[in-house]
């Protein structure tokens, strides 16, 4: 038995990949967004509602057209990277590429610069959109993915964790979710796609809502039960009445995803993140 | 069909508008968000002059992106405006007619539009590469060390805007979820 040689991948390519990666996130949003607003369009009961769903594809197109980012609020890099391990990084450390690509692509795309470097005193913006958020898991086998999630403020915002008792159930959970879609009204610019992590624990939870949302825009969860009660919970949201940008409709939310991960005896913990409709997502892997 | 209007805005034009009301904004505006909206209360706590005159004024509560070589702008599409509950009743009382964002107001605020005479609109949040085609210039008068929270004097060209709030205490987001629920 031989040792497996490790792949190098240069970080230099990494930042470039992600250099890209910010740019192309933006402005292209992806293809199931775009059919999905419009299937929610063609059955939205408010006539301002429609009009309103027509000028966001308007815009979503004039994005991907004239490259240009769909909304002025590029976010936080949010970044998910699942690393092979056999891969050997050389030429710099992984955290540095990523931030540098993320500093250049902000910068060659006309991306807002939306951090701050310390959170209650001085709130003093770092100008170049770092330092990324990074996620990294360590898989089996010698590739790189890199997901980017530029995750805006304001949907982010409105976006909660509850630690529940087991007791509480799905009725205790599907009340929270509704409740929390509710309370958002047109902060988040909806139609939003709610983001639903359900186990783990206190970390855990939210980071499975955020995970969600960077399934493709309506994918149901494998099981069957979770996929049910993505469905559930969407016919639920969507009676609210809120609709498009808030002004009344029955277009509230584009989709609801579930995510769910194993937890103490002792709890079951839930967390909502939301996203607007633009709902920016890509991955590359090398 | 929307109602064209021009700022500043008149206490006629201010009275004549509706909950629900579609309009179409042509005119000056000022830009301000959170980290502006503190340096301006700030201001006014030390009875010192502001950088701008806010008679009759709008406020859009924005932070651009970068405009691109040619363009007087980058996407600019409205933020929450609920982060800036805490200042507006303050600007209303130095004269801001109206405000630009997304979403709910506070009562406070509310309360204080119709003491005030002054009026919220919506533009529609996300579609901020479309609003921005109605931005014909741009430029930091104020604050640029806060980047894409400076305070920038726009023109902009019949931007489409929702009344959400006017001066009689009635508000869009309130009639339109009541039309609509049904649970």
């Amino acid at each position: 038995m031989g040792c497996a040689k490790p792949r190098v991948i240069q970080a230099g390519d990494i930042a470039d990949a992600m250099e890209k990666l910010c740019i192309s996130a933006c402005c292209n949003l992806p293809e199931e967004n775009l059919e999905r607003i419009e299937a929610f369009a063609a059955r939205e009961e408010s006539e301002v509602g429609r009009q309103v769903l027509e000028m966001i594809l308007e815009n979503h197109r004039l994005a991907a057209r004239e490259q240009r980012p769909a909304c002025q609020d590029t976010g936080l890099a949010v970044v998910f990277l699942e690393l092979g391990q056999d891969v050997r990084i050389e030429g710099g450390d992984l955290a540095t590429a990523i931030n540098e690509g993320v500093r250049r692509g902000y910068e060659k795309g006309y991306l807002r610069k939306s951090v701050v470097a310390e959170p209650l005193f001085e709130r003093k913006n770092t100008r170049d959109n770092t330092p990324a958020i990074i996620h990294t898991s360590i898989v089996a086998g010698d590739k790189l993915k890199i997901t980017l999630a530029p995750k805006g403020g304001g949907a982010e915002n409105m976006s909660a964790v509850a630690m529940m008792i087991p007791a509480a159930g799905v009725e205790g959970v599907r009340k929270f979710v509704v409740e929390q879609v509710r309370k958002a009204g047109s902060n988040p610019c909806p139609p939003v796609v709610v983001g639903v992590g359900i186990g783990g624990n206190f970390e855990v939870a939210p980071l499975l809502a955020k995970k969600a949302l960077v399934r493709p825009m309506g994918s149901k969860n494998p099981n069957r039960a979770y996929a049910a009660l993505e469905d559930e919970l969407l016919e639920a949201i969507n009676k609210l009445g809120i609709g498009p940008q808030g002004l009344g409709g029955s277009t509230t939310a584009l989709a609801v995803h579930v995510e769910y991960a194993p937890c103490h005896i002792a709890s079951l913990p839930v967390a909502v993140n939301l996203n607007c409709h633009v709902s920016p997502h890509q991955s590359i892997t090398l | 069909m929307a109602k064209h209007i021009t700022t500043p805005l008149s206490d006629e034009t201010v009275a004549s508008l509706k909950a629900g009301d579609q309009v179409l904004l042509t005119g000056v505006v000022y830009t301000a968000r959170d980290a502006a909206h503190k340096r301006l209360i700030a201001l006014i706590k030390e009875g010192k002059d502001l950088p701008i005159d806010l008679q009759g004024q709008v406020i859009y509560y924005v932070g651009p992106a970068p405009a691109k070589p040619g363009d007087p702008i980058g996407s600019a599409g409205p933020t929450t405006s609920m982060r800036m509950d805490p200042y507006a009743p303050t600007l209303m009382e130095h004269g801001m007619k109206g405000m630009i964002g997304k979403g709910m107001r506070s009562q406070e605020v509310r309360d204080a539009m119709v003491r005030h005479g002054a009026v919220y609109f919506a533009a529609v949040g996300g579609a901020a590469a479309l609003v921005a085609k109605r931005i014909k210039s741009a430029e930091v008068v104020a604050y640029e060390d806060l980047g894409p929270e400076a305070i920038r004097k726009l023109y902009v060209e019949d931007l489409p805007l929702f009344v959400i709030d006017d001066i009689h205490g009635d508000d869009l987001y309130e009639q339109g979820v009541a039309k609509y629920r049904k649970a």
